[in-house]
C-alpha cells in the first residue's frame, strides 16, 4: 500500500511539473505560437502508448513460451493502457492540427497507422471477451497480440520512411530535425512523466487482472463442487 | 492566449481520458472484490 501511495505521489509531481514546464518554461515556437505547446501532451502520450504496446507484445511472446497466466495479465494490462494513451494522441492530434494545418484529419501514413494500431488493440481487447475458457483466451488473444505490434513499428517509421503531412521527427530525426536545448528537456521530462503515469496505471491494471484470475480459479473451483 | 480553446480542450479531453479510466480500474477491481468474497463464502458453505 505504502510503495503504491509512493509511486502515485512520485507519478502526480512528475506530471504537474511537465505541465507547469511545458507552459512556462519553454519559450514560445515562432511558426505556430501557444498551440504548439500540445506537443508536450501528445508526443509524450505517444512514447508512453508505444511504451505499453511494447510491453503487451512482450508479455504475448512469453505468455505463448511459457504458458504462464501472469504473462498473459501483464499483456492485457499493456494493451489496455496504450490504448488509453493512444487515445489521448488520437483526440490532441486533430485539437492541434485544426488551427496549424487548417483540417482536422488526414489519411497520411502516420495518422493511419496510427489509428489502426487503435483499431488493432480495441480488436485485441474484443477478442478477449468472445472467448470463455480462459486458457484459450490466453493463447488466442496472445497470437492476436503479436500479430497486432507489427503496426507499432510502422507508426514509428512511417515519418521517417515517407514524407507526410504529420510533422517530421524532432528527436533522432537525423540532419537538420532538433528541439531548442529547453524545448528538448522539457520534452524529455514529459516524456518520463507519461511513463511513469503508464507504470502507475499497469500496475493497477495488472492487480485487477491478478484478482480476475482468482475469480476464474474460484469459479473453476465451485463448479467442480 | 491564442488558440487557448483548443488548448484548454486538448489538456481536458486528454485528463478526462486518462481519469475515466483510473476510475473504472477501480470500479472493475471493487467489483471482483465483491466477487471473490460471494464465491468464498459459497465454497465454504459446500464444504
Amino acid at each position: 500500500m505504502a510503495k503504491r501511495a509512493i509511486l502515485g505521489l512520485v507519478t502526480l509531481g512528475l506530471v504537474v511539473t511537465a505541465a507547469f514546464a511545458s507552459f512556462y518554461v519553454v519559450p514560445m515556437e515562432r511558426t505556430m505560437g501557444p498551440i504548439q505547446r500540445i506537443f508536450y501532451f501528445h508526443a509524450a502520450s505517444a512514447w508512453a502508448g508505444m511504451t505499453a504496446f511494447f510491453i503487451c507484445f512482450f508479455g504475448n511472446l512469453l505468455y505463448v513460451w511459457r504458458r504462464q497466466p501472469n504473462w498473459d495479465w501483464l499483456g492485457v494490462s499493456a494493451a489496455e493502457v496504450g490504448l488509453a494513451f493512444t487515445t489521448i494522441v488520437l483526440i490532441t492530434g486533430p485539437i492541434w492540427a485544426h488551427p496549424v494545418w487548417g483540417i482536422w484529419w488526414t489519411w497520411d501514413w502516420r495518422l493511419t497507422s496510427t489509428f489502426v494500431m487503435w483499431l488493432l488493440y480495441i480488436s485485441y481487447l474484443l477478442l478477449r471477451t468472445l472467448i470463455e475458457e480462459p486458457d484459450r483466451r490466453a493463447l488466442l488473444s496472445a497470437l492476436f497480440g503479436i500479430f497486432a505490434f507489427l503496426d507499432v513499428p510502422l507508426v514509428y517509421f512511417s515519418i521517417r520512411w515517407w514524407r507526410t503531412q504529420h510533422p517530421q521527427p524532432v528527436v533522432m530525426g537525423g540532419p537538420g530535425s532538433g528541439l531548442e536545448p529547453t524545448m528538448r528537456k522539457v520534452f524529455f521530462f514529459s516524456v518520463l512523466a507519461m511513463h511513469a503515469l503508464m507504470i502507475l496505471l499497469l500496475s493497477e491494471r495488472y492487480r485487477l487482472e491478478k484478482l480476475r484470475g482468482e475469480v476464474d480459479d474460484l469459479r473453476r473451483e465451485a463448479e467442480a463442487q | 492566449m491564442k488558440n487557448f480553446d483548443s488548448i484548454f480542450a486538448a489538456y481536458v479531453l486528454g485528463w478526462a481520458v486518462f481519469f475515466g479510466f483510473y476510475l473504472s480500474l477501480g470500479k472493475r477491481a471493487s467489483s471482483l472484490r465483491a466477487e471473490v468474497e460471494q464465491l468464498k463464502n459459497s465454497l465454504n458453505r459446500g464444504k
